[in-house]
């Protein structure tokens, strides 16, 4: 039963990343709207050519969350595109799995654009990134996994509603707010001048409280919300 | 557990859309080795009837039971039974068919993909073509395709929507055909189609559906074209 | 229920009018002066913002995996309180706030939960309005996320920004204060269940009139 459930999550998710590797759109756009969305924000905040200090947390997570949504919205568009969602749903494999497939996929989607967007953000805004890359990998895995586990549920379910992307956000971003707070300052007390490790460390552990209490809604919510 | 049923019988069903009514009482049954068409301009609820005979949607009203169970007391095992080709074919056009097909017999958790996927494509007609993408095939190619991953798993309840839509001739004998042979092998086809032409000679049997409602089933000399114009004007 | 809704109305209409004069009677503040007794009506609607979070939560998770079509029209109309009471609690916090902060607004953890939760039920009732048909099942997905939230979003924001004086105030309120207190708060409460009772009647009813005019010519 576990081995299906993974089995089938483990096909959807390579099913996915083959496709992205043979078309890298929503690879692309993601990262290169992560990009802007960090050059916007630089001009909002950089003031005689000098960013102040500690802005480079916050600036990392809203272009995480920013590009998340698009990457999540742009995913279940494909699967609208040839009904291939029903195709899904019409199998006889656990609908849960299915979930946990797009899930997975979708974070190494993220992870791929963070891996780009970390440095970036850490040259362009002096942040010590490399001080402590472990708690800073963990803060931002889990930050993600939160994210994406509310935000692949509710791009899934809003494939059929005909405003869904302007919906997304709207509905997204509310709900993830204190997985944004933790990550933003999470990853501020380790980028401050003198790092404050355990701070980090209670961010880190809420972060876990709120993974597992997302995951654990979503994937109960899954079947009900997907049956119309 | 045999999860087989020998018939599908539907049950007063409607299904509302707000105060938009989709469909309503809905009634017949079919036998095994029987192909039911479902006939009737657009928004007569051909596809809300496939739909929920597929479980994908749930009714307002009534029920389907596949032999003795519903879809509710079914779940899994009655999803794995049916096979459907929607109207926009399911497949992921970044994909190779084989791939399309690998993958799709992963999901329902079928042995030797390889080989079935193989066979599949040997009957679609493209044992040479199986690694060329999805997007590069004609509609006729996809078409194919399409129906083999509908059947990969031997179906015992076939939905297909449109099938005919935009095949040339050859194509839509190579489907007849194939159905054909699935109507004998014991299987309970459902076709929601247009194509009164190709339709007249394959169905065993005809269900007019206008504005989601029944308007005739009655089986006569008629040709089919002559039926469905009485039924549905 | 339909002979209790006039009477809660009633006995609110008649609480809520005579409240300005008990409020007014009640000691002078002498720190914060008239802007405490904005306290009378703010902390009520601040309650019950949070308890129609909870019924919208409990009443979505009773449509999606109890299948009773009724707890949908509880579900709605819990949501369109919280988002009424919610706007009372924000509108009135801030008034509060210019006088004891200088400022009208703080990023101070009850404020900033406030703002998120007000946030979530419009969400919630924007998605109801606009997600056509099915809304009412993802609505009660995106209900469940809201209420799983509310203790974590308090959480958060109070280890996030700690300089909020910690107030327990409402227990160790003198009584010459909390009898108006507890009035107001019970002519809220009245006028909330009455609140909440006909709007959920009146989504039964409208469900109803649906089943009915499906059913018209089926007979």
């Amino acid at each position: 039963m576990i081995g299906s459930f993974f089995r089938v999550a483990w096909h959807v998710m390579r099913k996915d990343l083959t496709v992205e590797v043979r078309s890298k759109e929503v690879l692309l756009t993601t990262l290169f709207f992560a990009v802007s969305v960090v050059l916007v924000f630089s001009f909002a905040i950089v003031r005689e050519g000098r960013a102040p200090d500690d802005v480079a947390a916050g600036i990392l997570w809203v272009a995480v969350s920013f590009s998340g949504t698009l990457a999540m919205g742009r995913t279940f568009e494909r699967e609208r595109y040839n009904d291939t969602l029903r195709a899904l749903l019409l199998a006889p494999a656990d609908r849960p799995a299915i979930y946990t497939g797009k899930l997975l996929g979708l974070l190494v989607l993220l992870a791929l654009v963070e891996i780009v967007l970390v440095p970036l953000v850490g040259l362009l805004f002096n942040a010590p990134i490399l001080a402590y890359p472990g708690r800073l990998a963990t803060l931002l895995a889990l930050g993600t996994l939160g994210f994406a586990a509310v935000g692949t549920l509710f791009a899934a379910m809003l494939v059929r509603v005909r405003s869904r992307d302007t919906l997304l956000p709207v509905l997204l971003y509310p709900i993830t707010i204190p997985v944004m707070i933790a990550g933003v300052r999470g990853t501020a007390a380790l980028f401050q001048a003198t790092p404050d490790l355990a701070m980090a460390q209670f961010w880190i552990g809420l972060l876990v409280f709120w993974d597992a209490i997302f995951i654990t809604l979503a994937l109960w919510t899954f079947e009900p919300v997907m049956t119309e | 557990m045999n999860s087989d049923f020998e018939t599908l019988s539907v049950v007063d069903l409607a299904r509302h859309y707000g105060r938009r009514k989709a469909l309503a009482q809905v009634s017949f049954t079919c036998q095994a080795g029987e192909i039911i068409g479902l006939l009737g301009p657009n928004g007569a609820g051909k596809s809300t009837l496939l739909n929920i005979l597929a479980t994908l949607i749930s009714p307002s009203r009534g029920r389907v039971e596949y032999g003795a169970r519903t879809a509710a007391q079914g779940g899994a095992e009655i999803r794995g039974r049916i096979g459907m080709l929607g109207h926009d074919l399911f497949l992921y056009p970044e994909l190779t068919a084989r791939e399309n097909l690998v993958f799709f017999a992963r999901l329902y958790g079928l042995t030797a993909v390889e080989a079935v996927a193989q066979a599949s494509l040997a009957r679609a007609g493209l044992a040479d073509r199986g690694d060329d993408l999805v997007s590069g095939f004609s509609r006729g190619m996809r078409q194919r395709v399409a129906l083999e991953r509908a059947l990969l798993h031997d179906p015992r309840l076939v939905l297909l929507d449109e099938p005919f839509t935009g095949l040339d001739q050859a194509s839509t004998e190579a489907l007849v055909f194939r159905l054909r042979e699935r109507q004998q092998a014991g299987c309970i086809l459902v076709i929601a189609t247009h194509d009164l032409e190709v339709a007249d000679g394959l169905l065993s049997r005809a269900i007019f559906l206008k504005n989601g409602r029944i308007v005739g089933t009655e089986e006569d000399s008629r040709g089919l074209s002559e039926r469905y114009r009485l039924a549905i004007q | 229920m339909k002979t209790l809704n006039p009477l809660l109305i009633g006995l609110s209409a008649v609480m809520l009018g005579v409240a300005p004069w008990i409020i007014n009677a009640a000691p002078y503040e002498s720190t914060m002066g008239l802007v405490q007794k904005i306290f009378y009506f703010h902390f009520p609607s601040a309650i019950l913002f949070l308890v129609a979070a909870l019924i919208c939560g409990v009443a979505s998770a009773i449509f999606l995996f109890g299948k009773k079509a009724s707890a949908d029209g509880w579900a709605i109309a819990a949501a369109e309180l919280g988002l009424v009471f919610g706007s009372l609690t924000l509108v009135t916090g801030p008034l509060w706030a210019r006088k004891a902060w200088g400022v009208w607004w703080v990023w101070d953890p009850r404020l900033t939960s406030s703002l998120l939760l007000w946030m979530i039920f419009s969400a919630y009732l924007l998605l109801r309005k606009y997600g056509g048909p099915g809304s009412d099942k993802l609505g009660a997905g995106m209900a469940l996320f809201g209420m799983a939230n509310v203790p974590f979003i308090y959480v958060s924001v109070n280890v996030w920004r700690t300089l909020h004086p910690q107030t327990s105030v409402v227990p160790t309120l003198p009584t010459d204060m909390g009898i108006p207190l507890w009035f107001c708060f019970a002519a809220f409460a009245m006028l909330f269940v009455a609140l909440l009772n006909l709007r959920a009647r009146l989504e039964h009813q409208r469900a109803r009139v649906e089943a009915l005019y499906l059913a018209e010519d089926e007979a």
